[in-house]
């Protein structure tokens, strides 16, 4: 019997060999909407309800509205999203070549603006980026994610998966202590989660405003009472990049909704 | 591997009795600084565990069951107990319940200070250390999670945590 099973367990780890030990397999993966009740799930399920709705029809006005020197809309380029940035988010942060490094769907938003439009770049977390990357995430709700299947991508994974194993601050506590080993487990009553990023930008009840998944793992940090990397640094990138990589196969639910 | 990345700062075996190097160096500082909270003060492990108050006194068990349950000092966060007052309890960690029966106050004293002398891997934070961390934040940089004497008032609590 124990011999069948090694030969078993042995025989599964072979299968799966991009998993490393303690990581969460593809069949077992969460989204952090199966971790709340259901009257936080009926609340992002209702689009005329769902608070995060508001901001992606800001993001719907933004999108077909001029701005810059250039005097040209999102739209002028991209046409109507519905088509254009169906499953575009999904694929982020994805490489970007003229930097050779992975970007934000936030920053792709804002390179947009700064070489096509000739605009100010949207300060982070500002109304009009998260309504931006709503609308556009939006387009996506349903679509399984594939963000980093792009191999020049594979060093910046590698560096965000070091980041997540990577035990910090006063509390001395990495992400994966929580989010691969405890989940399910409540921490001061609440769940916690797999730590899926499937939602984002999301609107979330504590907040009472949407907000970017950067937004989460800065609160996350200051959790364990570590110092937090600042908007947009290659570390946040890369750990985005690596949760998006770490999801893969689930669907988007932008706009999620999250206690 | 939950571990990745994380190395204990000390290895010394359970066994053998050592001083803190830090409190030699808080020694050294001392009539230089009195009161210092930069430095932790000196204990000594015996066995698998620390019999001597880091304070010199015995703590205050009352005081230490408002700590314990001060979101703060984060024990609650994991732990569950005997206190019917709150359901803001984790289940990441043992139930406090009969701690004191688990336990002496020298290895609930060790356990609070360096819980990873126990297990190398384990999740409780060491709450009166100050080096091998990573990150920490500006707020907290340089001092313990927890003053010599909250501990003792802590372990003061605990040990009366009696099935």
């Amino acid at each position: 019997m124990i011999f069948w099973r090694a030969i078993a367990a042995a025989t599964l780890f072979a299968t799966t060999p991009a998993l490393l030990a303690g990581e969460i397999p593809p069949d077992a993966r969460r989204s952090g909407y199966a971790f709340m009740g259901p009257d936080t799930q009926a609340m992002q399920d209702d689009d005329t309800i769902n608070p995060g709705m508001l901001f992606v029809l800001d993001g719907e006005a933004l999108w077909g509205r001029k701005s810059g020197s250039a005097n040209k809309a999102c739209a002028d380029c991209h046409g109507d999203a519905r088509s254009s940035m169906k499953g575009v988010a999904a694929r982020y942060p994805a490489f970007d070549k003229a930097s050779g490094r992975p970007v934000t769907l936030d920053q792709r938003i804002n390179l947009c603006r700064a070489n096509h439009q000739q605009a100010t770049p949207l300060p982070y977390e500002s109304r009009d980026l998260l309504a931006l990357s709503a609308f556009v995430a939006h387009q996506s709700r349903g679509v399984a994610i594939t963000a980093g299947d792009d191999p020049q991508l594979k060093p910046f994974i590698e560096q965000g998966r070091d980041l997540f194993m990577q035990r910090e601050g006063q509390l001395n506590l990495a992400c994966t202590n929580c989010h691969d080993d405890n989940f399910n487990k409540r921490l001061a009553g609440a769940p916690i989660t797999q730590g899926q990023p499937t939602g984002y930008p999301l609107y979330r009840l504590e907040w009472q405003t949407l907000g970017s998944l950067e937004r989460r793992l800065r609160s996350c940090m200051s959790g364990v009472r570590a110092q937090a990397y600042d908007y947009g640094s290659p570390e946040l990138v890369a750990l985005e990049l690596y949760l998006m990589s770490r999801a893969r196969g689930l669907p988007m639910e932008t706009p999620a909704v999250r206690p | 591997m939950p571990s990745a990345g994380f190395k204990p700062s000390r290895r010394t075996p359970l066994a053998r009795s050592s001083v803190h190097i830090a409190a030699l160096i808080a020694a050294s500082l001392a009539f230089a600084c009195a009161a210092s909270a930069d430095e932790l003060a000196s204990y000594k492990i015996v066995g698998d565990g620390i019999p001597e108050p880091l304070t010199g006194s015995p703590g205050d068990g009352v005081r230490g069951r408002a700590l314990v349950l001060a979101r703060t000092t984060t024990c609650i966060l994991c732990h569950s107990g005997p206190f019917p007052e709150t359901r803001f309890q984790g289940d990441l960690a043992p139930d406090l319940t009969g701690a004191g029966n688990r336990s002496t106050t020298s290895q609930l004293r060790l356990r609070l200070v360096d819980a990873s002398r126990f297990n190398p891997e384990t999740i409780m934070p060491s709450f009166y250390r100050m080096g091998g961390l990573v990150r920490v934040g500006r707020n907290f940089a340089g001092k313990p999670i927890l003053s010599a004497a909250e501990i003792e008032d802590i372990v003061a609590f605990l040990a009366t945590l009696r099935d």
